[in-house]
């Protein structure tokens, strides 16, 4: 017979700064297992193509020490969902080196596993080939093309393979690209709990306390799953969660507020109720879980593109009075100087300019009879190399920094903040796939791998083919 | 006739993903949902031609119970490519708020 699971879920993401007091808050709560969601592709594609963590390695050390010791202490499993923000094998591995370090100045002997999601192109192709891969809105169909400008790519995960690592005895499982909600729903799923309230669950507190009255991801959840829906409670007493808070979560990030499609099924909250039953705690009942046939989301990253930026900062009364004509003026002479210096084409390299204090975050016309105090002017200039890019953005240095509004007045010189004023910036690192595979079963795509820590420093690995 | 920031008491946007922007309209009270959640100029056409998006990919999901009309579409370019001003599509709201209900 099935009893309620409750989770600790510790914050929005992993490496955000946990606040030690949450550990006894949440101890004294009774979870049965630790959750935490560690990547998302809000932040871009960049973490994905390099298959870097955009939290520092300190950051995340520091609340994987704090979690590291709970599981210790209290002898309860650690899910980590989407390791290093983008969950390619080298941000698994990534944060598996850091679990590992603890381990060893910690003196402590988890069983880690290890959920492996990336896919080669090669096979990502034969899918294609296969007719096992369809589009998502607003994406069409996809080609070989496509693939081949992925650095890397990820199947998105549901609870399934963390349930083999829970099989496997895990006391920490670091997975790869997982649905944020799965890594919260697999313990309790894996115990039996109903499929509606734990995937619910799960979104709810994908964010750590978010959607409480912390309104912060770096504090901490309790949910708990029953046999006919779910309660959910900030771990801080100071905190509550609210019959407002907890519904309105749903919407967030989320482009359909009431039905969210997730490995395996779809989830429905359209006829929920949330019920106050204490002062901090919300129970929800209603959400329904409909099985669907398993696909898998792919996410891929390319980044073959290169930009070099300068910024310069302008008060010069002329240009603050009329922007746009000085934008538009300063976008042709920028093109010519290039084509002229570089022997390019027009479609070789590409130039946006950013009037930050007038339109830089629109790219729209500011409401009429406007006037910035100051512009900081913005170059972005974008080609096939880095090199082009950087020889595009110098040849073009001399007009940024000295164009006048109109040509007879004293010629200006705009405020740089550096020297040198180019900056290379690298790849333009973009998301590429929006689509689906479909999978004979829940692990196909998965590699598990299991390493027992029996003294610091010594490790036995053994990969189970899947 | 109000502007949308006069009768809600929070508007926010973000990405729903690499390839869609959600905007969630949170009205103040029960009476300017009822009276201004369906108005005009919230309609798929309206929100369209502010973001510069064809009307048939904007969804509409009025939610009486929080008193939100959330709106979703796709984003023009891809994020993070070679135009981003507003790579987590944080700042889009800001075009509604000044909107003539």
């Amino acid at each position: 017979m099935y009893t309620s699971v409750k989770v600790f879920v510790p914050q929005g993401s992993l490496g955000a700064g946990m606040f030690p007091e949450e550990v006894d808050h949440a101890l004294a709560l009774g979870p049965h297992a630790i959750a935490v969601d560690a990547g998302s592709t809000d932040s871009g594609a960049a973490y994905l193509a390099k298959g870097m963590s955009k939290n520092d390695r300190g950051s995340v050390k520091k609340d994987l020490e704090l979690l590291m010791g709970m599981q210790h202490t209290a002898g309860i499993p650690i899910l980590i969902g989407t390791s290093g923000q983008a969950g390619g094998d080298l941000n698994v591995d990534w944060t598996r080196d850091i679990v590992l370090e603890i381990a060893e100045e910690r003196g402590y002997t988890p069983k880690i596993a290890l959920l492996y999601s990336e896919q080669s192109p090669r096979l990502v192709k034969q899918k294609l080939a296969d007719g096992k891969i369809a589009a998502l809105p607003p994406l069409g169909d996809l080609d070989e093309e496509t693939i081949d400008t992925c650095l890397h790519i990820v199947a998105l995960m549901g609870p399934e393979p963390y349930f083999a690592a829970l099989d496997a005895g895990a006391d920490i499982v670091i997975g790869g690209r997982s649905s944020d909600p799965a890594v919260i729903a697999a313990y309790p799923l894996w115990k039996g709990a109903p499929a509606g309230p734990s995937w619910h669950a799960g979104k709810i507190a994908e964010c750590g306390a978010q959607a409480t009255t912390a309104a912060t991801g770096q504090r901490g959840v309790l949910i708990e799953i029953h046999e006919d829906g779910f309660d959910v409670e900030p771990v801080d007493p100071r905190f509550r969660a609210t019959t407002d808070s907890i519904p309105v979560h749903l919407l967030y990030e989320n482009k359909n507020p009431w039905k969210l499609t997730e490995p395996g099924g779809e989830l429905d909250v359209q006829d929920c109720e949330y019920v106050q039953v204490t002062e901090a705690k919300v129970r929800v009942t209603g959400s329904k879980w409909t099985p669907q046939p398993y696909t898998m989301k792919l996410e891929g990253a390319s980044g073959n593109l290169f930009q070099t930026i300068m910024i310069v900062g302008i008060t010069d009364p002329d240009v603050l009075a009329e922007p746009q004509a000085f934008h538009d003026k300063m976008l042709f002479v920028l093109t010519e100087r290039a084509k002229s210096a570089t022997g390019l084409d027009e479609d070789e390299f590409h130039i946006s300019l950013r009037m930050y204090g007038w339109n830089g975050v629109s790219g729209m016309p500011p409401a009429p009879g406007s006037v910035p105090l100051e512009i900081g002017l913005m170059a972005v200039i974008t080609a096939n190399t880095q090199a082009l890019a950087s020889e595009v953005a110098k040849a073009c240095n001399p007009y940024f920094f000295h164009m006048p509004l109109r040509s007879g007045m004293e010629l200006p010189s705009y405020g740089w903040a550096f020297s040198p004023g180019d900056i290379d910036r690298g790849a333009v690192y973009q998301f590429v796939l929006n689509h689906v595979v479909s999978v004979e079963h829940p692990l196909e795509l998965v590699r598990i791998e299991t390493l027992e820590t029996p003294s610091a420093g010594r490790l036995v690995s053994s990969a189970q083919a899947q | 006739m109000p502007k949308l920031s006069e009768v809600t008491r929070h508007v926010r946007s973000k990405a729903a993903g690499p390839f869609w922007v959600s905007v969630d309209v949170m009205f103040d009270g029960q009476e300017n949902f009822d009276r201004y959640s369906a108005s005009p100029a919230l309609s798929a056409e309206s929100i369209a031609a502010v973001y510069g998006v064809d009307a048939a990919t904007v969804s509409l999901y009025p939610i009486p119970a929080l008193k939100v009309l959330k709106v979703s579409y796709p984003r023009k370019s891809p994020q993070g490519g070679v135009e981003e001003r507003d790579m987590h599509s944080g700042q889009q709201y800001t075009y509604l708020l000044d909107t003539e209900l």
